[in-house]
């Protein structure tokens, strides 16, 4: 048998190889799909291992029940994966987050559960007992703390729910004295976990520890609304791993607690690139309250333009730099924005160029993933810090639905924006807007852009607008 | 289990964390999406759990909940993994094919 569990080590030992290979090509554009592959790889290694052991051990008495849930479950996956709109993307990624925290807390319930059906099962004792019953804990508090936190998530991507018919909005609340109650209910986990050292067996404490871990990931997103939603996905990205790896303690399983901890440190890694594009702290993302509570009454006006006027304006234009946002995402223009692209570069030969901010949209890398859906080339997405050096020479930068993301209020030391890092949409020759209305981005601050002399103000929804636009480039 | 076993663990949690961390560095924006979703395929690593807990409370007889509990966390990370995956390739194939598209 000793030979045996040496290969065992050995195939998980390869799979989290794998898993490092992976992440590490998942992060260059060029090795990205390979490192895909070698990620799928690591996990059929990890299965495989895992049957194999099984068949070594007592055989698999189960199968029929294993094979079914490993059926089941790979069915609904596939058949998620292929259904899901490219529009949908920030939903699906929140909601597999929460599967995953979900799967490593209920392997954590079950393995404690174990000892409380069947009191013949003798439980460990001394440092065993500890350890399985702390991980355990940890694992129920992260997991399925990221489970509801990634519900509520998706239901703010969303916008809402249907119940019955009635459209219900998913609210954003959250009072400044709410941060204390979720410390203390934090506290209070953490005591619980330590009680049940004592009495590993008491369900009470299981149910208790359970109930509130729920209700903190409720709390923890609940007043995270609009832009700071890119942080939020990346954390709980974050937190899922973790939680795979609190797991990893109770089965003392090494490539649980290696990909767990990889994943944490890579969904980290994520949410402070995103707090960086937002010149915010993590700390401030999570428990204060960001702007929005007393919008600015708006007091300027400005006359919007039409579709034709600014067609004439891209007419002779050289080089036009689109600058997407949030609104394209909800008008799901990206199709009409493309077709734009293509109708100006072959009728006025005009270079097109894309500004991507990083936190644009509602989970990190919205606007790649949309306008790549679209078919626009990937050389064409500019990321921030490159195309800001060359907007001067740009005569239109077209922004479709983005406001904070290029408010010049950002470059002073006022407000909420006070130091984020922003497009420079406001130094090109011209600037057309797309937007609904004059209001007020996430951040609550009134944009200077919208009334600058050269700034030409589309009013509508993106779609509609981008429609318009495009008959009037045809016309010319 | 003895310290030295809990050690080597510990070990290796905080050492996967450091290594993670080194991993990735920079990551272009077009890559934020499928680097997250590629990320959280990863976590359904519980489905390692998930397999042994399944088989163990079948072959215990007394262990129906236990048992059910795991198949559940079978199917799920079996959804995170699979879905996961396959999304991330989807993505991917679309950001590269509109590469070549574009030359």
């Amino acid at each position: 048998m000793m030979i045996d569990d040496q290969w065992i080590g050995l195939g998980y030992l390869l799979s989290a190889s794998l898993f490092i290979f992976g992440l590490k090509r998942l992060s260059h554009p060029r090795t990205a799909p390979r490192g895909n592959q070698l990620g799928a790889m690591g996990m059929l290694v990890a299965v495989l291992t895992t049957v194999l052991q099984m068949e070594l051990g007592d055989g698999i008495e189960g199968w029929i029940l294993i094979a079914s849930g490993l059926l089941i479950g790979g069915l609904i996956g596939w058949f998620m994966a292929f259904r899901v709109e490219m529009t949908g993307m920030p939903e699906m990624v929140a909601l597999f987050n929460g599967f995953g925290g979900a799967a490593s807390a209920l392997v954590a319930l079950s393995e404690s559960w174990k000892y409380i059906e069947d009191e013949t099962l003798e439980l460990p004792s001394g440092l065993e007992l500890e350890v399985m019953v702390v991980a355990a804990g940890l694992s129920a508090l992260v997991g399925w703390m990221t489970l509801t936190g990634s519900l509520l998530a998706m239901l703010k991507l969303k916008g809402g729910v249907e119940i019955f018919g009635k459209w219900i909005r998913t609210p954003t609340w959250g009072p400044s004295w709410l941060n204390p109650v979720k410390g203390l209910l934090f506290l209070s986990t953490l005591v619980l976990i330590y009680l049940s050292i004592q009495e590993p067996t008491e369900t009470d404490y299981l149910f208790a520890i359970i109930g509130i871990s729920c209700l903190l990931g409720i709390l923890l997103v609940l007043p995270i609304g609009g832009a700071d939603m890119p942080v939020v996905v990346s954390l709980l990205n974050s937190l899922s791993g973790i939680a795979a790896a609190f797991t990893g303690f109770i089965i003392s399983n090494s490539v649980l607690i290696v990909a767990g901890s990889l994943v944490g440190a890579s969904g980290l890694i994520l949410t402070f690139i995103m707090c960086k594009a937002m010149n915010r702290e993590l700390i401030d993302v999570l428990f204060k309250a960001f702007g929005g509570s007393d919008k600015e009454q708006l007091t300027r006006t400005k006359v919007g333009s039409d579709a034709d006027e600014v067609a004439m304006m891209v007419d002779g234009a050289q080089k036009v730099i689109i600058v997407p946002g949030y609104g394209m995402a909800v008008s799901q223009c990206q199709h009409q924005v493309k077709e734009f692209a293509d109708l100006i570069s072959e009728k006025f030969d005009t270079e097109v160029k894309y500004a991507i901010h990083p936190v644009a949209g509602r989970m990190p890398g919205h606007m790649n993933v949309l306008l790549a859906e679209a078919n626009v080339p990937y050389d064409q997405l500019i990321e921030m810090d490159e195309i800001n050096p060359e907007i001067p020479e740009a005569d239109i930068a077209l922004i479709i639905g983005a406001n904070d993301t290029c408010n010049p209020a950002a470059r002073t030391n006022e407000g909420p924006l006070a130091g984020m890092p922003i497009i420079d949409a406001d130094l090109a020759r011209t600037v057309v807007i797309i937007k609904r209305s004059l209001s007020v981005g996430y951040a609550g601050v009134d944009n200077d852009l919208f009334y600058m002399d050269k700034t030409m103000m589309l009013f509508g929804d993106g779609k509609k607008m981008m429609n318009e636009l495009n008959a009037a480039v045809k016309e010319l | 289990m003895d310290i030295t076993v809990l050690i080597g663990s510990i070990t290796l949690f905080v050492m996967s964390i450091f290594l993670g961390f080194e991993l990735i560095t920079k990551v272009p924006a077009t890559l934020h999406t499928p680097l997250m979703s590629g990320a959280n395929a990863i976590s359904g690593i519980s489905i390692v759990g998930a397999l042994l807990g399944a088989n163990v409370a079948y072959e215990g007889g007394d262990t129906l909940v236990s048992g059910i509990l795991a198949f559940v966390a079978l199917v799920l990370a079996m959804i995170n993994v699979v879905g996961g995956f396959a999304v991330t390739n989807r993505m991917l194939n679309m950001i590269a094919g509109k590469k070549r598209g574009g030359q």
